[in-house]
């Protein structure tokens, strides 16, 4: 079942005081999701995610197109009680208490007042802040509000998750946990459409993927397919410094670092490599297929399309 | 009312208290104080009037000063610091959160105004030693105060919803004190001739009209006032409270919050 259906929605703003003059920031995007998935939304800063987050919550008006959230319109009140939103870089309420900013969304969202306080409580422990709900926000760090926005986001048990940036101000330590977190929502069987530039947890935690820039959409794809294209090379390492002759004979590109060597060559010559490293007693660590990374891939979209053509011919 | 709003209004009176608005009733009653020992000491049978025309006076002064102050930044600092969008994301409706910002900034200010009205009864206890029937006015000039703070809420949140702080500030207190002079408007449109009159005369029913909504003079001079004046008043603040409030609301509702 589809949990999000964008059809060519597309925002430009006017710009200038004077002379206005219209800014395309977000170019006819077409995009689906699907229930139970976690979807990455990938682009440099300024691409148009936040844009499209901000559509999709009904914030900015669409120029042209629609978009339906879990088979509803987005302004639907219906629609908004099953959702949760992370804004990026949050700011809250900050003369209020962690615990009462998530008892007044609470209310907003609907939760029952019996119900409401074992559930702050639960989300709490789920973000790490257990011992911190009684103090204002105006004395919480930027990593501890951003682990109250994923608070207030999952607060009322929603069906869909939408995250803008949310490693954003989260130490090494924070970032797992919130993928950890990302995880068990999808476990449970939540949705999750999260922004981010940061390549590494896109390709740890996502079922599928877009890539979006100057406001238009570059590619979309599982992650498992778009990082499977293999060059028809191996990267092979093995324990030393030397590297024998005959690998630099079958073409090999050898790099050494500290007591280990890596030599990247033709898929063809695999077999051969390997039986000369076994002749000279090196000691084998690891035979890999080299494969598309999910950055090789990201890079390659946001070049301009007479650059990829260029390199193609 | 939906119970959105309700939330939406306590919300709002709670930033209210937080950030120490009503700190200024320690003002007030410093001031009060102040005066009715003063008015006690110089003034020959005219204390009882000294006292209601600054104490009411202040009452309005300082509740349109907070009036415009935290209307005018109730929708745009919510967006400039990005809080609405947490607020929006849920199942509430954009006039839902006008309304409830409405109410609170309206119940702020009644709670303030209950408490500036008990410093102005005990100045008036201190110089005159007990309550007159007359007294009981004062509390219609109160009335009248509180349905001003209405009208400029409702205006302060009108401009809020399209423009900047600083411009809505100067929109609201341009109209709070062009309104204290609604009657002389009036009164000068009636003399102009042609399109000048046509103009003034738009303007001068345009503008709020606190000036028939102030009887502060004449309750310190013990002059009833008519029922049907407050009857006319209260009918004319709400209309007009909310039609500035439609306003905002329609402004809202086409906005995007970049």
């Amino acid at each position: 079942m589809i949990a999000i259906e964008i059809l060519g929605l597309e925002k430009t703003y006017s710009v200038g005081f004077w002379r206005k003059k219209p800014k395309c920031a977000l170019k006819p995007l077409h995009l689906t999701v699907e229930e139970g998935e976690i979807f990455g939304f990938l682009g440099p800063n300024g691409a148009g995610k936040t844009t499209t987050l901000k559509l999709l919550m009904g914030l900015v008006f669409p120029t042209a197109g629609s978009a339906r959230i879990l088979g509803m319109e987005v302004d639907d009140p219906r629609m908004k009680a099953q959702i949760g939103f992370l804004p990026e870089q949050p700011y809250f309420y900050d003369y209020l208490t962690a615990r009462e900013l998530l008892n007044y969304y609470g209310q907003l969202s609907g939760v029952a007042a019996k119900e409401r306080s074992r559930k702050i409580d639960d989300v709490l422990q789920r973000v790490g802040l257990p011992d911190v709900g009684g103090v204002q926000l105006r004395k919480f760090s930027k990593g501890m509000l951003q682990r109250v926005g994923i608070a207030q986001a999952i607060l009322h048990d929603p069906k869909l998750l939408f995250f803008d940036e949310p490693m954003s101000g989260l130490d090494p330590m924070g970032r797992r946990e919130v993928r950890d977190l990302m995880e068990q929502l999808k476990q449970e069987g939540k949705t999750v459409f999260f922004s981010t530039h940061i390549l590494s947890d896109a390709e740890a935690l996502c079922d599928r993927v877009a890539i979006i820039h100057q406001g238009e959409l570059r590619g979309v794809g599982a992650v498992a397919d778009l990082t499977s294209s293999v060059h028809g090379k191996v990267e092979i390492v093995w324990q030393g410094t030397a590297v024998p002759s005959s690998l630099r004979a079958l073409g090999a590109e050898c790099h050494v670092t500290g007591d280990t060597v890596r030599a990247v060559l033709s898929e063809a010559n695999q077999d051969s490599a390997i039986d000369a490293l076994r002749r000279e007693r090196l000691r084998l660590i690891s035979v890999i297929p080299v494969r598309t990374s999910l950055e090789d891939y990201f890079v390659q979209k946001l070049q301009p399309a007479e650059a990829v053509a260029g390199v193609k011919s | 009312m939906s119970g959105r709003i309700v939330h939406i209004a306590s919300n709002t009176f709670r930033e209210a208290v937080r950030d120490r608005v009503l700190y200024n009733l320690i003002a007030f009653a410093l001031l009060m104080s102040g005066a009715a020992i003063l008015v006690g000491q110089i003034s020959i049978e005219i204390e009882r009037l000294v006292v209601i025309n600054l104490g009411l006076s202040a009452v309005s002064l300082f509740g349109m000063v907070i009036a415009i102050f935290i209307g005018i930044g109730l929708v745009s600092k919510e967006i400039e610091k990005r809080t609405l969008y947490t607020v929006l994301s849920r199942p509430v409706r954009r006039w839902e959160f006008i309304v409830g910002k409405f109410f609170g900034l309206a119940g702020t200010l009644m709670v303030n105004a209950f408490f500036m009205a008990v410093g102005v009864f005990g100045a008036l206890l201190y110089v005159s030693r007990h309550f007159q029937r007359a007294d009981s006015w004062v509390l219609v000039a109160l009335y009248f105060i509180i349905l001003q703070f209405l009208i400029i809420t409702a205006l302060a949140l009108l401009f809020s919803s399209f423009s900047s702080p600083l411009l809505s500030a100067v929109f609201a207190f341009a109209l709070f004190v062009i309104g204290s002079f609604a009657e002389d408007l009036r009164g000068f449109a009636a003399l102009t001739h042609g399109v000048m009159r046509w103009l003034a005369t738009g303007a001068a029913y345009l503008v709020p009209n606190f000036s028939a909504l102030n009887v502060i003079s004449s309750v310190a001079h013990q002059q009833p006032v008519s029922g049907q004046l407050i009857w006319y008043n209260t009918i004319y603040a709400l209309i007009y409270a909310t039609m500035a409030l439609c306003g905002a609301v329609l402004i809202f509702e086409h906005r995007n919050l970049k």
